[in-house]
């Protein structure tokens, strides 16, 4: 039988607010546990929250972003449930009525096709704290640093039908975010993460399967090899006569598979209700319009424009505009050297490898992009060749100075003295005895193909140093002088 | 023992008559004395510290009306330093590190704390016979309660243990007891006063207020206690007015309102009779009475024992045994924990609130009560907006009766939930209400009830001192 996967994601992002959301505590990552967690946090008696209002106005940039309704009337509710790391013995979140309401985004699948992927709603909420089961002799150790910090809990409608959709539209909202500005993306430390409700029916059934919902995966791989091992375990368990039960499941990263956590029997009746410390949140147009102001531009605008504007094709632009950072840089290397598909391998080329190597973020990049520029420009004016570049990328990279102080330190400029270069080259010619008589032997179309080596002992004679066009012409003209 | 009210000391203290230290010390000693269990925690150290402050105060010429004055707390508001315990067991060990906001802006006007006064825990209640302290005593009859919640706060003025207090209402809580005691209670309009660190039974329903012996007593404590406060998001923006200059506004031609629901043949022949006598009174100061209809207002106690639970159920979920207050002794896994620490230090009928609450917000319940409950809610407010487009206060009965037994009511929850017939829908509504001594049945007072409109609390302040003035009611003491 054909099956088709049916799946939904619910995505948690951090909204990157200095304080909490109904706090003042800061909501820095990685502080000494409870240092970071005020007396609201610790859900004190007589303690009541005060809403943190650049949270509201982040989630409405996103409603806005991703051309959403925005609840104009959107109410805070209390989700009850006792767990230690959650102080109050509630969530507050929103449930009736969100933030946020139906919208869509595009994603681009491997086959270049697109599709449109609904959005439920995103509505804001409060973080839980830490349980930490370590290190304290049996019992549990609790952090509330992160208790309080603000969420926007964005759910997709079930549109997604393989675990590869299901990353490409958790890569868009990721950019979105990111874009934004209202959340700083990083996986590792929770900011970004997310459940994905999986089921699976046979291809051509209108009714959806039952589903399993796997709890916090936090990195794009292991959101796409939960899923697709998800997908294979139910597809299996029906093959096998079995039924799919309604539960939450965990994902082992170490043993590729899903663990089931709690059934739907064990499942709590949050028992939802208005949360009566705060009021409705109302919000008009005018409010809405200043937020519409300032909504940077977004990854498929960026990008249709970098087309447009500086002709890149449509992999390097998609490629550049994902990231707000990166494409700044980009952006910023293409006007002060002037030509931007330069600056755009330059980008994917070098520029993507030394990050890679050093597990940095275009953010934690250690060479100004003024500098790229001016390295750019070097190799444009002929100051320098390409080859010479990455050497000059290199000490640039390592904090060496700028290309200019660089090239002059070491003595890179190049070599365009025609004098000077054809002594380096009547040198190497009088060495290779063997090679030019093969190449005065040799059918004139073929000669081309020979002038390579040549090249290749004058540049190494040179240091490098030698600019490229100027000795193919002197070489050309010289050894055809022998023939 | 010689009662005095927050005027007559104040005045005492202008003229140099007396110190605030000294009031301290006299009024510690009375309390030392007390015989009715009005207080949980008696804070000698901080009044005399800060009746000292009071005097340099002073001296200094930077005195306000109510520098040096005691005062003393619901145990129910948080006081930096000094035990909060809601009258409860679960916070018997609870020092928070924080002061009230009402705590603060008494402290800021040089108010001195003599202590924090018994209540039914959390505010549950209506007897204060629900406290882990122990049941107060009702200081005009040993044997019978003071009301409740703000039981000790009211016991303790008619007592004369402390000039004022200051109380919460949730359904009734400061009204009733001044009732029972005979004393003067406000509850203001919901947003009024800020709840921050006055600890929540019902979110939507609390409000702090002030007790004491007059109707220019509360408002003084008012004027301290009002106000909007950026830390509480339901406190209102709104001014404070001066709540002294329009004491003394004439009543002539006030228009008085009577809800039938409440003045009708189930009300007690002696209560209606010393209820008439009361608005006969205001007759006579020239104001027009006439009936008027609160159709829903009969919906009140279900209504209001759906909401103040739900929101009770939720309130009271922090205290899981984790962070402060009580954990049971050697918890055997989180469940235990969970269940022992509460089992343990919640009385009765704060588990019987949690249970209420718990299943009226149930999946499947939710709509037939909570929601239900909300509607009929929206339905008492509109009766009352209503009402009061027409007259410009409404009388009541505060209670069915005069203070009961101690121990009468305790095995039947629900002839105790009847209690709050007339205080009730008030709440619901977040309306302001007074009670107001009007008479005595037996040996025991009698409370007038006056509910003004939304932030109307000057004018309901006028009418009760009004009658203040041509009544005496309000300023004899128990024996």
């Amino acid at each position: 039988m054909q099956w088709e996967a049916v799946i939904g994601l619910e995505i948690h992002t951090q909204l990157a607010t200095q304080s909490k959301i109904f706090s003042g505590a800061s909501t820095a990552f990685g502080a000494e546990p409870n240092t970071q967690a005020c007396a609201i946090d610790l859900a004190l008696p007589g303690t009541l929250p005060v809403l943190n209002e650049e949270a509201l106005r982040m989630a409405v940039k996103f409603g806005l972003a991703i051309g959403a309704e925005i609840g104009k009337k959107s109410v805070f509710a209390r989700k009850n449930y006792f767990y230690p790391d959650l102080p109050k013995g509630y969530q507050t979140s929103q449930f009736e009525f969100p933030i946020v309401g139906k919208g869509e985004v595009e994603i681009e699948l491997e086959d270049g096709s697109r599709k449109v992927i609904g959005v439920t709603r995103a509505h804001m909420e409060e973080d839980a704290g830490k349980s930490l089961h370590e290190d304290f002799q049996g019992m549990t150790g609790i952090d509330l640093n992160r208790a309080g910090t603000p969420l926007l809990e964005i759910v997709s409608e079930p549109d997604l039908r393989s675990a590869k959709e299901a990353v490409a539209y958790l890569k868009k909202i990721h950019a979105i975010v990111t874009n934004l500005g209202i959340c700083d993306g990083n996986m590792a430390e929770g900011s970004f993460r997310c459940d994905a409700n999986v089921s699976v029916r046979p291809k051509g059934q209108e009714k959806f399967g039952t589903r399993a919902e796997i709890k916090n995966v936090n990195s794009f791989r292991f959101v796409e090899k939960a899923i697709q091992y998800e997908i294979e375990r139910q597809i299996d368990l029906i093959e096998d006569g079995g039924e799919v039960v309604q539960e939450t499941r965990l994902y082992d990263a170490d043993k590729n598979e899903t663990r089931s956590m709690r059934s739907k029997e064990e499942a709590n009746d949050y028992r939802y209700f208005p949360c009566p410390d705060l009021l409705p949140i109302i919000i008009d147009d005018v409010y809405i319009d200043a937020v519409r102001q300032t909504l940077p531009e977004l990854p498929d605008s960026r990008k249709a424009r970098f087309m447009e504007q500086y002709g890149l094709n449509d992999y390097d632009a998609s490629n550049l505009s994902a990231y707000r950072d990166q494409a700044d840089y980009f952006e910023a290397v293409a006007k002060v050297c002037g030509d931007a598909k330069q600056a755009a391998n330059w980008m994917l080329g070098e520029v993507a490898k030394y990050l890679n190597q050093n597990s940095l973020d275009i953010a934690q990049i250690p060479v100004p992009a003024a500098n790229l520029a001016q390295l750019i420009q070097r190799v444009l004016d002929d100051t320098i060749n390409s080859k010479i570049a990455k050497q000059v990328w290199d000490a640039m990279w390592n904090g060496e100075g700028d290309a200019d102080t660089i090239i002059a330190a070491k003595g890179l400029k190049q070599e365009t003295d025609t004098g000077a270069l054809e002594q380096v080259i009547d040198d190497v010619i009088a060495k290779c005895t063997p090679q030019v008589e093969q190449y005065v032997a040799a059918e004139p179309d073929k000669r081309g193909k020979m002038l390579g080596f040549f090249m290749g002992q004058v540049m190494k004679a040179s240091g490098g140093k030698a600019n490229p066009g100027q000795v193919t012409g002197l070489l050309k003209s010289k050894l055809d002088k022998l023939c | 023992m010689q009662q005095h009210t927050l005027a007559g000391l104040a005045k005492q203290l202008q003229d140099g008559q007396c110190s605030a230290t000294e009031l301290a010390q006299d009024y510690l000693g009375r309390i030392k004395a007390d015989t009715t269990n009005s207080f949980i925690s008696v804070t000698e150290e901080i009044a005399l510290q800060q009746a000292k402050a009071a005097d340099e105060r002073r001296a200094a010429g930077n005195a306000g009306l109510l520098t040096g004055l005691p005062i003393a707390h619901k145990d129910i508001f948080c006081t930096e330093g000094v035990r909060t315990s809601c009258g409860s067991k679960m916070l018997d060990n609870f020092i928070a590190p924080y002061n009230a906001t009402v705590v603060e802006k008494c402290a800021a006007e040089g108010m001195v704390m003599l202590g924090k006064t018994n209540c039914d825990e959390f505010a549950m209640g209506s007897s204060n016979e629900n406290s882990f302290y122990g049941a107060v005593k009702n200081p005009w009859d040993a044997e019978r309660v003071p009301g409740g919640s703000s039981g000790g706060s009211a016991a303790a003025v008619a007592a004369g243990l402390v000039p004022a207090t200051t109380g919460t209402d949730t359904g009734g809580s400061i009204r009733q007891p001044a009732a029972f005691c005979g004393i003067t209670g406000l509850r203001p309009t919901y947003g009024r006063v800020s709840r921050w660190g006055m600890v929540a039974y019902a979110s939507s329903l609390d409000q702090g207020g002030p007790m004491a012996r007059t109707a220019e007593d509360c408002a003084l404590l008012l004027q301290a206690m009002a106000g909007f406060d950026q830390k509480d998001s339901t406190s209102a923006q709104r001014d404070v007015p001066d709540y002294s200059t329009s004491l003394n506004a004439p009543l002539s031609g006030l228009k008085i309102g009577l809800p039938k629901e409440f003045f009708n043949a189930d009300l007690d022949g002696q209560m209606a009779s010393v209820l008439q006598a009361a608005i006969d009174e205001y007759r006579k100061l020239g104001a027009e009475v006439k009936e008027i209809s609160l159709t829903n207002v009969g919906l009140s106690i279900p209504a209001y024992y759906i909401i103040a639970p739900a929101e009770a159920s939720s309130n009271l979920s922090r205290f899981d045994g984790v962070r402060y207050g009580y954990r049971c002794d050697n918890p055997k896994d989180l469940m235990d924990l969970y269940k022992r620490s509460r089992g343990e230090a919640f009385g009765e009928e704060v588990k019987r609130r949690i249970m209420v609450g718990t299943y009226a917000l149930s999946a499947g319940y939710y709509d037939a009560y909570y929601l239900k409950a909300q509607k009929i809610r929206r339905l008492i407010q509109q009766d009352y907006i209503a009402a009061l487009n027409d007259v410009d206060v409404i009388m009541a009965p505060v209670t069915p009766t005069p203070a009961f037994r101690i121990g009468e009511n305790t095995n039947d929850p629900v002839a105790m939930y009847m209690e709050d017939i007339f205080t009730l829908s008030l709440n619901l509504a977040g309306l302001p209400g007074m009670s107001v001594p009007a008479g005595f049945i037996g040996h025991l007072p009698v409370g007038l009830q006056l509910i003004g409109n939304f932030f109307d609390e000057a004018r309901l302040l006028n009418v009760a001192h009004q009658f203040q003035q041509v009544t005496d009611w309000h300023l004899r003491t128990p024996a």
